[in-house]
């Protein structure tokens, strides 16, 4: 379920975000999360439904630190 | 100025609307005459092929119905091994069609034809009742070409053990450029509605030993290798990671939860060519017109052992293997 | 392990050979995702991955397609959809179907453009076909405090929202032997992840939060493995997902929904599984309580397939009655469906 991908905001407009996804740009709503310009988000459905935390972002070597203790 | 009904009577509207549309752009010693049935040279094996052409909207990024009815009959005829002479314009027009945007199509539709180097010899056009909607047009052009009779068959059945599978560019532009109109969504990617006439004229004129082609339009390239690997008996084992899809149609697919192995294209072939060919062809059809992505994506197996079940399979990047089966449904963006 | 690399997961995942272990996921975009990245066959025979109900489509019962056909008839009414609930059948009909008898049907990317079209047409009334988990439902509120400020009072609609917690549970409670799960990212996006580290206390089965990715989904399902028999959670998606989610999108659903019993799919009524609007914003609802009524044909095993304690191609229908093109099951409808995608990719 819930089809959702992370794209750029480029533009901003009242609760109304322009989303950049690879040169693809949606206009989303952007009234559940406080997002500016340049920020990376999650999409889904036309809304934006979180900002992506980039130090965060999915580089695997991060993931292997959360589950280091289960490594044997 | 709209089409009317008085468009379609056969009356003076009809032949004024012949003439400042149709013929003024396909002008050619057998249309011009107007006769019942255009009497054309021909000798030898003939491919003929018709198909209809209803899309929506009539011009999207990268081209409109008018080219997309010429590239898609040129491009049945080249999978046949035959070169493409000449073709058919049938148009159902619906009342209400804006003449301006009949006029746009048609001039592309012949330029188009110009480019694939046929001639449009014969047409008709239909006027039908308005619909309620946006007013459309239909399009139907059948085509024939030649066959040289010197050179080996092509043709889905014939896909040999050991062959190389080349894809002639990227996959999924053609779904993803209509699917964005529609959806609006505001897409950086255009249409690769193309006519493939110079990619097989040079695979040909240099005795490349190709077994199979087929263009890559609806139902994408996994229903088309599906077809191939039934026909010939075989296997087909594909890469993922060599597989040519632009990043913006990656991004559109993951956007409506689409797979660009099921995408339609209308100017993409995929060609099964003897092992020992594969990398002079490639080549060749990288400096081809429309073939600058083109890539080799995987090979045929055809053994007679226990795994011999006639399947198409991705070698995953993650390092998997996944089987591509047919595509069912229509290929609807999923969401939630 | 220092120095590991998502190889050496991968090759002790091929080669484990331990305990049988059973994971699930829930989520729909998990179970394409699976599938895509050819997962299954990375895995030990000894590690069985089981779709759970996580497709909104493939839980949908009969009742709320004929609704949504009934409503796409009538002559001032538009129903507007996401593009994979069109083919569903109802108890006669998919909305596909009405389409081809006249019917007014619109597929859509987003449910904000019900507000354009409504503020458009005001001759006539636009429903949307609100389906999905709590990832949706704050879009569909959003909608409805944008029909509300713009005062449209010719848009609807059409309810039938699930939620996680309860059907998961529900599934430990009369499935298989579920030894872990695959907790959806995009859910845990909203709801945070704590209420998957509530529910693995409760059950005594380990949840990891997952994204999309193949490399996050083999880490997600080795993390299962080691956790097996303990309860707890990890969250491998912390990019997006925090422990307590989006509050702002939790809020305002809160202010326009409700919990309530729901009907899903094969397995009938669960107590508090989903969430309808509230009284007070009722004249927004195009008739979504009460509609329990689910036909599912004779022989159809949805319900078993949905809990895990059968696989797709265990069903008698699978591949044989019941296949993509002319599909009885619900699981077959949905490209997420689990025997949609055990079908396509011919896993056996």
């Amino acid at each position: 379920m819930c089809v959702a991908i992370p794209g750029t905001v480029i533009s901003l407009n009242g609760t109304k975000a322009t989303v950049d996804f690879s040169g693809n740009k949606v206009v989303a709503e952007a009234g559940l999360v406080d997002v500016s310009v340049g920020d990376k988000v999650l999409v889904h459905a036309g809304c934006i439904i979180q900002k992506m935390d980039e130090k965060l972002a999915q580089e695997t070597i991060d993931l292997f630190k959360e589950i280091e203790d289960l490594m044997v | 100025m709209k089409i009317t009904m008085a468009h379609g009577s056969g009356g003076e509207s009809t032949s004024a609307l012949i003439k400042d549309v149709f013929s003024k752009y396909f002008k050619n010693e057998i249309l011009d005459r107007l006769e019942d049935s255009a009497v054309v040279e021909g000798t030898g094996k003939i491919a003929v092929t018709t198909d209809s052409f209803v899309v929506t909207p009539l011009v999207f990024p990268g081209g409109d119905i008018g080219r997309l009815a010429v590239c898609g009959t040129v491009n049945d005829l080249l999978m046949s091994g035959a070169t493409p002479k000449y073709i058919t314009c049938g148009a159902v027009l619906e009342e209400g069609l804006d003449i301006e945007l009949l006029d746009k199509v048609i001039a592309s539709m012949a330029e188009t034809a110009k480019e694939a180097g046929v001639m449009v010899v014969t047409g008709d056009t239909k006027v039908i009742e308005n619909r309620g909607a946006e007013p459309g047009l239909i399009i139907n052009t059948s085509g024939i070409g030649f066959i040289d009779e010197s050179k080996e068959p092509v043709g889905p059945y014939n896909l040999m053990d050991g062959d190389k599978l080349i894809i002639t560019g990227n996959l999924g532009d053609h779904h993803a450029a209509i699917l964005g109109c529609r959806m609006g969504i505001e897409i950086n990617i255009k249409s690769d509605c193309a006519p493939l006439c110079e990619i097989v004229r040079r695979l040909q004129d240099n005795n490349i030993r190709v077994h199979a082609m087929r263009d890559v339009t609806r139902g994408g390239l996994g229903t088309v290798l599906n077809e191939f690997a039934s026909a010939s008996g075989c296997n087909i084992e594909l890469s993922e990671e060599a597989m040519p899809v632009d990043s913006a149609v990656k991004e559109f697919c993951g956007l409506l939860g689409l797979d660009p192995m099921y995408m339609g294209n209308e100017g993409k072939a995929v060609i099964s060519v003897h092992k020992d060919d594969a990398e002079k062809a490639l080549l060749l059809i990288k400096n081809a017109k429309y073939g600058d992505n083109a890539a080799i994506i995987g090979e045929v197996i055809k053994n007679n052992g226990s795994d011999a079940d006639n399947s198409v399979v991705l070698n995953t990047k993650l390092g998997g293997k996944r089987v591509v089966g047919l595509m069912y449904g229509e290929g609807l963006p999923r969401i939630c | 392990m220092i120095g590991a690399d998502i190889k050496t997961i991968a090759e002790q995942l091929k080669n484990y050979d331990g305990e049988e272990v059973r994971i699930m996921e829930v989520c729909g975009t998990h179970t394409a995702a699976i599938s895509e990245n050819g997962i299954p066959s990375m895995l030990s025979p000894k590690i069985k991955l089981i779709s759970g109900p996580g497709c909104p489509v493939c839980v949908t019962v009969t009742a709320v397609i004929d609704k949504l056909v009934e409503l796409s008839m009538r002559d001032d009414t538009v129903v507007l959809t996401f593009g994979d609930l069109i083919r569903v059948k109802g108890s006669e009909k998919s909305l596909a179907d009405a389409k081809a008898d006249g019917a007014h049907v619109k597929m859509v990317y987003s449910p904000m453009e019900t507000l354009e079209m409504a503020e458009k047409d005001p001759s006539r009334t636009y429903v949307f076909a609100a389906i999905g988990f709590e990832t949706t439902v704050p879009v569909y509120a959003t909608v409805l405090e944008e029909a509300i400020n713009r005062k449209l009072d010719n848009l609807k609609l059409l309810t039938s929202i699930k939620t996680m917690p309860q059907v998961i549970r529900w599934v430990v409670n009369n499935g298989g032997g579920i030894d872990g799960f695959i907790a959806p990212g995009h859910v845990a996006t909203i709801t945070g992840s704590d209420i998957f580290k509530d529910l693995s206390e409760e059950l005594g089965i380990p949840f990891v939060v997952s994204g999309f990715d193949g490399e996050q989904l083999l880490l997600t399902i080795y993390a299962l493995i080691r956790m097996k028999g303990q309860k707890g959670i990890k969250n491998l998606y912390k990019s997006v997902v925090t422990s307590e989610g989006n509050m702002k999108a939790k809020e305002i659903v809160n202010k326009y929904f409700e919990p309530s019993d729901a009907s899903w799919r094969g397995m009938g009524k669960i107590k508090g599984s989903g969430l309808v609007l509230k009284k007070e914003f009722e004249k927004f609802d195009a008739g979504s309580r009460d509609l329990d009524e689910d036909h599912m044909p004779a022989g159809c095993c949805c319900a078993s397939v949905l809990v895990g304690k059968i696989k797709p191609n265990e069903c008698p229908m699978f591949g044989k009655t019941c296949t993509p093109d002319n599909a009885h099951g619900a699981c077959m409808v949905s490209t997420e469906g689990s025997c949609y995608n055990y079908f396509v990719s011919g896993r056996k």
